[in-house]
Protein backbone atom coordinates (compact mmCIF):
# COMPACT_ATOMS: atom_id res chain seq x y z
CA UNK A 1 0.00 0.00 0.00
CA UNK A 2 1.28 3.46 -1.13
CA UNK A 3 1.15 6.01 2.01
CA UNK A 4 1.30 9.63 1.59
CA UNK A 5 3.07 12.16 3.71
CA UNK A 6 1.93 15.74 1.60
CA UNK A 7 -0.55 15.82 -1.17
CA UNK A 8 -4.26 15.24 -0.75
CA UNK A 9 -4.35 15.77 3.14
CA UNK A 10 -8.13 15.85 3.75
CA UNK A 11 -11.03 14.29 0.82
CA UNK A 12 -14.46 13.25 0.17
CA UNK A 13 -14.78 9.83 -1.21
CA UNK A 14 -17.92 8.97 -2.54
CA UNK A 15 -18.99 5.21 -2.88
CA UNK A 16 -20.56 3.22 -4.90
CA UNK A 17 -23.77 3.16 -3.40
CA UNK A 18 -23.95 6.74 -2.88
CA UNK A 19 -22.68 7.59 0.66
CA UNK A 20 -20.09 10.49 0.82
CA UNK A 21 -17.41 9.81 3.45
CA UNK A 22 -14.71 12.98 4.65
CA UNK A 23 -11.22 11.94 5.88
CA UNK A 24 -7.50 12.19 5.73
CA UNK A 25 -6.20 10.18 2.93
CA UNK A 26 -3.49 7.93 4.28
CA UNK A 27 -2.87 5.64 1.61
CA UNK A 28 -3.94 3.75 -1.44
CA UNK A 29 -2.88 1.25 -3.73
CA UNK A 30 -3.34 0.14 -7.27
CA UNK A 31 -7.22 -1.64 -6.82
CA UNK A 32 -8.06 2.03 -4.93
CA UNK A 33 -8.71 0.72 -1.78
CA UNK A 34 -8.28 3.53 1.03
CA UNK A 35 -6.77 4.65 4.03
CA UNK A 36 -9.21 7.19 5.69
CA UNK A 37 -8.24 8.73 8.96
CA UNK A 38 -10.49 11.20 11.47
CA UNK A 39 -13.23 9.98 8.67
CA UNK A 40 -17.20 10.94 9.08
CA UNK A 41 -20.10 10.47 6.42
CA UNK A 42 -22.05 13.55 5.45
CA UNK A 43 -25.82 12.50 5.33
CA UNK A 44 -27.44 14.47 2.95
CA UNK A 45 -31.59 14.71 3.22
CA UNK A 46 -33.97 17.00 2.19
CA UNK A 47 -35.95 17.39 5.15
CA UNK A 48 -32.66 18.38 7.63
CA UNK A 49 -29.29 19.73 7.57
CA UNK A 50 -26.29 17.61 7.11
CA UNK A 51 -25.65 15.00 9.08
CA UNK A 52 -22.08 14.17 10.43
CA UNK A 53 -21.39 10.80 11.68
CA UNK A 54 -18.03 10.07 13.08
CA UNK A 55 -16.05 7.32 12.18
CA UNK A 56 -12.23 7.28 13.06
CA UNK A 57 -10.01 5.39 11.02
CA UNK A 58 -11.38 3.13 7.93
CA UNK A 59 -10.12 0.95 5.29
CA UNK A 60 -12.69 1.34 2.11
CA UNK A 61 -12.11 -1.45 -0.30
CA UNK A 62 -11.61 0.55 -3.93
CA UNK A 63 -14.86 -1.58 -5.43
CA UNK A 64 -16.51 0.16 -3.22
CA UNK A 65 -14.96 3.79 -4.51
CA UNK A 66 -16.27 5.80 -6.86
CA UNK A 67 -14.66 8.91 -6.32
CA UNK A 68 -12.25 11.14 -4.77
CA UNK A 69 -12.33 14.89 -3.96
CA UNK A 70 -9.64 17.20 -2.89
CA UNK A 71 -11.19 19.33 -0.36
CA UNK A 72 -10.17 22.55 -0.18
CA UNK A 73 -10.58 23.34 3.53
CA UNK A 74 -10.94 27.37 2.80
CA UNK A 75 -14.24 26.37 0.62
CA UNK A 76 -15.38 23.70 3.11
CA UNK A 77 -14.46 25.45 6.62
CA UNK A 78 -17.36 28.06 4.98
CA UNK A 79 -19.79 25.69 4.30
CA UNK A 80 -23.18 25.77 6.40
CA UNK A 81 -23.81 21.99 6.94
CA UNK A 82 -26.91 23.29 8.51
CA UNK A 83 -28.68 24.86 5.61
CA UNK A 84 -27.78 22.60 3.30
CA UNK A 85 -30.42 20.54 1.66
CA UNK A 86 -30.39 17.88 -0.68
CA UNK A 87 -31.62 14.25 -1.67
CA UNK A 88 -29.14 11.69 -0.87
CA UNK A 89 -27.17 10.54 -3.74
CA UNK A 90 -28.15 7.12 -5.77
CA UNK A 91 -26.10 4.19 -6.47
CA UNK A 92 -23.54 3.56 -9.30
CA UNK A 93 -25.50 2.48 -12.37
CA UNK A 94 -29.15 2.54 -11.96
CA UNK B 1 -22.35 15.00 -13.85
CA UNK B 2 -18.78 16.66 -13.19
CA UNK B 3 -17.59 18.89 -15.95
CA UNK B 4 -13.88 19.96 -15.48
CA UNK B 5 -10.13 19.70 -17.03
CA UNK B 6 -8.74 16.58 -18.32
CA UNK B 7 -5.72 16.37 -16.16
CA UNK B 8 -4.47 12.57 -17.01
CA UNK B 9 -5.68 9.07 -17.27
CA UNK B 10 -4.80 5.58 -16.38
CA UNK B 11 -4.47 1.87 -18.39
CA UNK B 12 -7.71 1.80 -16.11
CA UNK B 13 -9.92 4.72 -17.56
CA UNK B 14 -9.45 6.25 -14.05
CA UNK B 15 -9.29 10.11 -14.92
CA UNK B 16 -8.08 12.86 -12.78
CA UNK B 17 -10.22 16.45 -13.23
CA UNK B 18 -9.25 19.25 -12.16
CA UNK B 19 -10.81 22.79 -11.43
CA UNK B 20 -14.25 20.76 -11.76
CA UNK B 21 -17.75 22.54 -11.45
CA UNK B 22 -21.06 19.99 -10.90
CA UNK B 23 -23.75 20.49 -13.74
CA UNK B 24 -26.77 20.90 -11.15
CA UNK B 25 -24.89 22.39 -7.83
CA UNK B 26 -28.57 23.14 -6.18
CA UNK B 27 -29.62 19.55 -6.54
CA UNK B 28 -25.93 17.91 -5.90
CA UNK B 29 -23.98 20.36 -3.41
CA UNK B 30 -21.92 17.43 -2.08
CA UNK B 31 -18.56 18.41 -4.03
CA UNK B 32 -19.07 22.55 -3.39
CA UNK B 33 -15.73 22.13 -1.67
CA UNK B 34 -14.03 20.38 -4.28
CA UNK B 35 -11.72 21.61 -7.07
CA UNK B 36 -9.92 18.35 -8.24
CA UNK B 37 -11.31 15.03 -8.02
CA UNK B 38 -10.24 10.94 -8.87
CA UNK B 39 -12.52 9.37 -10.47
CA UNK B 40 -12.38 5.34 -10.49
CA UNK B 41 -12.74 4.14 -14.18
CA UNK B 42 -15.08 1.13 -12.99
CA UNK B 43 -18.07 3.89 -12.47
CA UNK B 44 -17.89 6.04 -15.31
CA UNK B 45 -20.98 5.68 -17.72
CA UNK B 46 -19.80 8.27 -20.52
CA UNK B 47 -17.42 11.24 -20.91
CA UNK B 48 -18.55 14.01 -23.03
CA UNK B 49 -15.71 15.49 -25.31
CA UNK B 50 -16.45 18.68 -27.35
CA UNK B 51 -15.93 17.50 -30.73
CA UNK B 52 -14.36 20.74 -31.93
CA UNK B 53 -11.23 20.34 -29.08
CA UNK B 54 -9.98 17.13 -30.09
CA UNK B 55 -7.41 16.74 -32.57
CA UNK B 56 -8.72 13.00 -34.00
CA UNK B 57 -5.64 12.56 -35.87
CA UNK B 58 -3.73 13.08 -33.14
CA UNK B 59 -6.02 11.06 -30.76
CA UNK B 60 -5.72 8.10 -33.48
CA UNK B 61 -1.88 8.21 -33.49
CA UNK B 62 -1.06 8.13 -29.93
CA UNK B 63 -3.85 5.26 -28.86
CA UNK B 64 -2.34 3.25 -32.17
CA UNK B 65 1.15 3.73 -30.02
CA UNK B 66 -0.05 3.19 -27.05
CA UNK B 67 -1.90 -0.05 -28.29
CA UNK B 68 2.03 -1.18 -29.84
CA UNK B 69 3.31 -0.46 -26.00
CA UNK B 70 1.08 -2.58 -24.62
CA UNK B 71 1.45 -5.56 -26.84
CA UNK B 72 5.16 -5.76 -26.19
Amino acid sequence: MLSLTQLPGTVAVITSDGRMIVGTLKGFDQTINLILDESHERVFSSSQGVEQVVLGLYIVRGDNVAVIGEIDEETDSALDLGNIRAEPLNSVAH
Amino acid sequence: SICGTLHSVDQYLNIKLTDISVTDPEKYPHMLSVKNCFIRGSVVRYVQLPADEVDTQLLQDAARKEALQQKQ
